[in-house]
């Protein structure tokens, strides 16, 4: 019984190894990157499309309607990376209906790229939106005496989005295996099932995880608690003006 | 008792008591806080998917430490180091 994919070795030549995690995790690539190209070959603004444009457009606009929710001001900004990561996270543990898949997420390099990819992506996107001065200055935020604890709870929570993505995952598998042994296909088809809730749920604290930093990391005055209020009932207003 | 034997016993020991102990005190929290979402929702019905939402995040961040206690569990039966070396240092001979 292996804790992760990464035991499983298809081909091996010096320290180079093909197993399965990186397997999978091309076949999701390729799969999700063929997919969106077929879906959206013709794109039609209309009433009448396609179901296959219809479920991708309820997507993109839920993942849209969450960033704008959390405080981003401008989400398409941030939509590429943070929708991005929702996708890939979801779709590896939705692919765990297909027999003999394994999500490549339940290893932990897998889950510790993912969760680097955060820890790159929030000082860019906060540098590119106060510049490089205002973002250190956040570090001194309460006083400077904090410096040295939003230092450790940077490193701190980057560890913990990998290690929780990769916990989850990996005991939803592990417990599969251990039960296939003892009580075949009824149990475990019920294990399974709640596999692909908890899957679900932890694609999606994943993805607000990452875009509640980012929100924290590009704060700027002018989100402060008066101005979201303006700008609520200025996007209230306007429809009522041009009706 | 040799070395052995007492690695074998203490990391089997350790891995059931990690993940006893590790689990009672994020099932206590999970409660506290689906409780109070409870009462929060019956309160104020209209801010439901907030709530919902704000519910899942911070039960996901309580369920963080009772994997991190399975992971340390799953390390001990499965990957541990100790009873690699010892095993390694046991074919040897």
């Amino acid at each position: 019984m292996h804790l992760s994919p990464d035991g499983i070795i298809f081909w091996q030549h010096g320290f180079l190894k093909l197993n399965a995690t990186i397997a999978f995790t091309w076949g999701l690539m390729i799969v999700l990157a063929v997919g969106s190209k077929l879906v959206t070959r013709r794109l039609s603004s209309d009433l009448e499309h396609s179901r296959w444009q219809n479920l991708l457009e309820i997507v993109v606009t839920a993942i849209n309607g969450q960033i704008a929710e959390v405080g981003l001001r401008t989400p398409a900004k941030y939509l590429g990376f943070l929708g991005t990561l929702f996708l890939f996270v979801a779709m590896a543990s939705l692919f765990t209906i297909v027999p003999g898949y394994e999500p490549p997420t339940g290893s932990l390099s897998t889950t510790a790229a993912l969760a680097i990819c955060v820890f790159v992506a929030v000082p860019l996107y906060g540098i590119a939106d106060r510049g490089l001065g205002g973002y250190l200055r956040a570090y001194l935020k309460p006083t400077v005496i904090m410096l040295p604890f939003n230092v450790i709870s940077e490193l701190s929570r980057t560890l913990a989005l990998a290690v929780r993505l990769f916990g989850n995952m990996m005991s939803g598998t592990m417990i599969l295996a251990i039960l296939l042994t003892i009580t075949p296909f009824l149990f475990p088809i019920a294990m399974s099932v709640l596999g692909l809730l908890t899957g679900m749920v932890q694609a999606y604290i994943f993805f607000i995880l990452a875009t509640v930093y980012i929100a924290a990391a590009t704060r700027t005055r002018k989100t402060t608690p008066e101005a979201k209020v303006e700008t609520k009932s200025e996007a209230k207003a306007e429809p009522e003006r041009k009706d | 008792m040799d070395s052995m034997t007492l690695i074998a016993i203490a990391s089997i020991v350790t891995a059931g008591l990690t993940i006893a102990l590790g689990s009672i005190g994020p099932a206590l929290g999970e409660g506290r806080a689906v409780a109070t979402a409870l009462s929060s929702l019956a309160q104020q019905p209209d801010a439901a998917t907030t709530i919902t939402r704000t519910l899942f995040v911070g039960l996901a961040m309580i369920e963080s430490i009772a994997i991190y206690c399975f992971v340390v569990s799953m390390i001990l039966i499965f990957a541990n180091p100790f009873w690699n070396h010892v095993i390694a240092g046991a074919a040897g001979k």
